[in-house]
């Protein structure tokens, strides 16, 4: 039973243009995604997709436009406010931190809500010791609920791709975001781990209420998941509706065979 | 007058042992530009190479070969030493390391340096040994406007015109031949320019031995200027703070930097000093490299830095 | 057989998370620490082989202990978080001139002002962890650049601090209490009434320290810190975005890396030299410190311990061995060697294992579990 998507807009992003140098990202593009819901960004390679999520998560900042996020509107968002307001997300090339275990990666999205300083930490012994242990518990349920515990303590390094973009996925949750932005969670899996990921969305949606924005290729699963989708192409939105609107849409079905214009 | 005269001297005395730094601060660029390797290990280099030459020139003088020849010889020597050098470095070091990251390959020349200086000393020696490749004595200049007239070594002028000449070598080499292009690929993209059939394994092999054959002619006007030892390998950690002025990847960066690094510590020292103690040579380069670094973190010549996720 | 975790359940995270969690680790451990709380000492007093003379306790021992602490800290800089520092020896220099005036009584004359400052001379242990503390707060200055530069600019910064601070304490005569000959002494080792002088008392000192220390940042590593710094050397841009602060992990990195160099500063200046000059921080220093670091292991506690020895017993051994052979040579033959053997292994390391030693002995440790099963 999905969660009923409620009117409430969470993010509003509002005629949002990015350039590089020569080549326009994004042109005046504006949608808004509403609490609750599973909303899929789509279009061709190079429509601008990545783009919008790096801008709506503060690591681009937009030439014009605006970001309203739970109520506020700014310019432009910076990563350690989207961080602290409640969003996180996940890459396309797997952005973990190499070095560390499965275990530490999702441990390190509990940063924000580790109250110990540093002179606790050094001592260890006390408050610290039993923060970390009510952290682990918390993390330890987001384990449990992706399925990784075998490989907890495995360096994330030597995971095959698919596990670690369920690690990447948990350390997103152990941020425990209002906002989840996915970025091609899909790419890359075969048809059993796409079906488990696509599960573990819906019940991220379900259990824990939290807003999905994904990027995905897979037109099936687009269709399938989401609830509203947005349309991109040579950064600007040419679409935005239901799945079942937006197939039937012209544009989209021109810009996905390659028509010229 | 007198002021202003002896300014003059120490500048032009501080942009002609900038000149110096620069002949080194090239093959850092050179091994940059083209590998994105930062080789820690030029100073040993030049150690290296010094020690290579001058051995080899005292063996072949006292053997009786006439003195044209011995440097011919000698600077053959040298330069196959320097080969040698490149081929084994990119065979057992920095070919195994191709797909590391910066760091690792940094701290790896790091142990290289070592491994140079351990080995050059062991076999060639490690005494201070004079050089007698280009003349030293000085020119006495404008002697009619300045009392004494100004100072000029023949050296450092030798220096400037050699730097000048590679400088201007060395941009051809990297902006018109095919060979270069091929160079700035590999910098980009290891992986990329692999994958495009160009040989890696070679190109590294040249870019070192190019950065070895510049480390010799730095030698040599080193050498002249000190004598062959070990702190060389001192003067030639000087050329970090010369790079980073002029800009890692910037040949002309080099030699600008150096000119800089060399006038501004010569100048600093001599009018600055007295009042604060004296010494200051010793760390001007670095913190005026930290200054700009805050201001301008690619340097005055250099690239722009772009990250991405 | 022997070190099987067959039998050892953790049912609680506290047991999963412990430093030590396998039993014969422990055992292995309290053994350790009981052989060099007790068992050195004892020998040493009775002058029993191999401390037949004060040799091993005061040229390897002591050396040991002090250099491992510093490169705990060089390992928290470099090896957890990710920023190379070539400028060690500086932060060593800081700690110990700074511990040797709070030791033997600040004054700073303002005449400009009208007043002086005037501090007198404080107790040991506050004098070695307040130059610790004045090492940190250099640390942090250092560390502020560090957002905007990185890698080998970081690097070349920490040469400007090296070279800044060499001339400083050389120059400055301030700092040497206006010694003629630019060396200086250090005040009597008093730590509330007892005066340590003795071999066997240098060697428990410093051993408290370490062990102190060594707890201290093993604690921290395995904290929230810990993953901060190790987030931030993985890939920084992704840790922003999970909510770390850049600034805030980096300026605590150089901070505790300081303090606790700082502190082996002032204890190889103090216990270790007792009389000493500049040139005992130099460059060459700074970069032993990251040898001892990259050879044990990056990233390691132990490791730090590791590389320590590692870079100690190397030269003892290729004096001794040549020479029990009936070959001795030369010192500079050994000196050349030394710097051929360590460049070697790090390039080796660095090839094969960057984690160094620790790593290797970790595996060594993997298939110890499994013996005599081959997997």
């Amino acid at each position: 039973m999905r969660a009923p998507a409620t009117k409430d807009i969470l993010l509003q992003v509002e005629g949002v243009s990015l350039a590089f140098g020569g080549l326009k990202a994004l042109r005046e593009v504006s949608f808004n995604i509403r609490k609750g819901e599973i909303r899929a960004i789509i279009g061709p390679n190079g429509a601008g997709k990545t783009s919008m999520l790096n801008v709506i998560n503060g690591f681009y900042h937009p030439d014009q436009g605006s970001i309203t996020f739970k109520g506020l509107t700014r310019p432009e968002m910076r990563p350690f406010e989207a961080a602290r307001g409640g969003i996180a997300r996940t890459f396309q090339n797997v952005a973990l931190f190499k070095g560390m275990s499965a275990l530490d990666n999702i441990m390190a999205g509990r940063t924000l809500r580790m109250r110990r300083g540093l002179l606790w930490q050094m001592l260890r012994y006390g408050p610290a010791a039993t923060e970390e242990i009510e952290h682990r518990n918390r993390v330890e349920e987001i384990i449990d609920f992706l399925e990784i515990e075998a490989i907890r303590k495995v360096p994330v390094a030597r995971l095959p791709y698919g596990l670690q973009k369920r690690v990447e996925l948990g350390r997103a949750l152990a941020m425990e975001p209002d906002l989840l932005l996915l970025d091609e969670p899909m790419a890359g899996m075969n048809l059993e781990e796409k079906e488990d990921m696509s599960r573990f969305i819906i019940d991220v949606n379900t259990h824990y209420g939290t807003t999905i924005a994904l990027i995905e290729h897979d037109m099936a699963v687009v269709m399938d998941l989401s609830d509203r989708v947005a349309v991109l192409d040579h950064g600007l939105k040419i679409a935005d509706g239901t799945p079942g609107e937006v197939k039937k849409n012209q544009a989209v079905i021109e810009a996905y065979l390659g028509v010229a214009h | 007058m007198i002021a202003l005269g002896q300014f003059l001297e120490v500048l032009i005395g501080g942009l002609m042992s900038g000149v110096l730094y620069s002949l080194v601060a090239l093959g850092f660029v050179l091994i940059f530009k083209a590998s994105g390797v930062f080789n820690f290990a030029q100073g040993a280099m030049v150690l290296l190479a010094g020690l290579a030459l001058v051995r080899s020139l005292d063996l072949l003088v006292a053997a009786g070969f006439p003195l044209w020849a011995a440097i011919a010889l000698g600077i053959g020597f040298a330069a196959l030493i320097m080969a040698i050098t490149a081929w084994l470095v990119e065979r057992f070091v920095i070919g195994p390391l191709v797909n590391q990251d910066g760091l690792t390959l940094f701290m790896s020349t790091i142990g290289v340096t070592f491994v140079l200086e351990g080995a050059s000393e062991m076999i060639f020696g490690s005494d201070v040994y004079p050089l007698r490749l280009f003349p030293t004595d000085a020119w006495f200049l404008f002697e009619s406007v300045f009392p004494g007239g100004i100072l000029v070594n023949k050296l450092d002028v030798w220096g400037g015109l050699i730097a000048g000449t590679l400088v201007a070598g060395l941009a051809i080499f990297f902006q018109r031949t095919k060979i270069g292009r091929a160079l700035r690929a590999v910098a980009d993209d290891h992986m990329a320019a692999q994958s495009v059939g160009i040989p890696i394994s070679w190109i590294w092999f040249v870019v070192w031995l190019v950065a070895g054959l510049v480390a010799l002619v730095a030698a040599t006007v080193w050498g002249t200027k000190l004598g062959v030892q070990f702190s060389i390998t001192f003067l030639a950690l000087k050329a970090l703070p010369v790079l980073i002025i002029g800009g890692l990847t910037s040949i002309p960066g080099a030699i600008v930097g150096g000119l800089i690094v060399g006038a501004g510590e010569k100048i600093a020292e001599v009018f600055l000093g007295p009042s604060i103690g004296g010494g200051i040579e010793y760390w001007f380069a670095y913190v005026l490299a930290l200054a700009v670094l805050l201001v301008r973190p690619q340097g005055l010549f250099g690239e722009r830095i772009i990250e991405r996720i | 057989m022997l070190y099987r975790e067959a039998g050892q359940f953790k049912t609680t995270y506290a047991e999963d998370m412990a430093v030590f969690p396998i039993r014969q680790d422990r055992i292995a451990l309290a053994m350790l620490v009981g052989v060099a709380f007790i068992g050195v000492p004892l020998l040493a007093n009775f002058h029993v082989w191999p401390f037949s003379s004060d040799y091993l306790l005061w040229a390897i021992l002591l050396p040991f202990l002090v250099l491992a602490l510093a490169a705990i800290g060089v390992n928290i800089l470099v090896g957890y978080c990710g920023q190379i520092s070539l400028g060690s020896g500086a932060f060593m220099a800081i700690g110990a001139y700074s511990a040797y005036k709070l030791g033997t009584g600040v004054h700073i004359p303002l005449s400009w002002l009208g007043f002086a400052i005037s501090i007198p001379a404080l107790p040991m242990l506050a004098s070695i962890l307040l130059g610790g503390l004045a090492a940190a707060c250099v640390g942090v200055l250092f560390g502020i650049p560090s957002l905007r530069i990185k890698g080998l600019y970081l690097a070349v910064a920490t040469l400007a601090a090296q070279f800044f601070f060499d001339w400083v304490f050389l120059r400055v005569p301030w700092f040497t209490n206006y010694a003629p000959s630019g060396s200086v002494n250090a005040p009597e080792l008093n730590f509330f009434g007892l005066v340590v002088s003795t071999p066997i008392e240098r060697y428990l000192l410093c051993l408290s320290f370490v062990t102190v220390f060594a707890v201290l940042a093993k604690n921290l590593v395995r904290g929230n810190l810990g993953r901060q710094w190790m987030a931030i050397r993985d890939m920084d841009i992704a840790a922003e975005l999970i909510g770390i602060r850049p600034l805030y992990a980096k300026l605590t990195a150089f901070a505790v890396s300081s303090f606790i160099t700082g502190i082996a500063g002032a204890l190889w200046a103090f216990v270790y030299l007792g009389s000493w000059e500049p040139l005992a921080f130099s460059i060459d220093r700074s970069l032993q410190l990251l040898f001892m670091v990259i050879i044990g292991g990056l990233g390691s506690i132990m490791g730090s311990f590791v590389g320590a020895a590692f870079i100690l017993i190397l030269p003892i051994m290729l004096n001794l061995v040549p020479t029990q052979l009936g070959v001795p040579l030369s010192t500079q033959t050994i000196t050349h060697l030394e710097f051929i053997i360590f460049g070697s292994l790090i390039c080796y390391l660095l090839i094969k294992e960057p984690h160094g030693f620790a790593r290797l002995i970790s595996i060594g440790k993997e298939k110890l579990r499994l013996w005599p099963f081959p997997y």
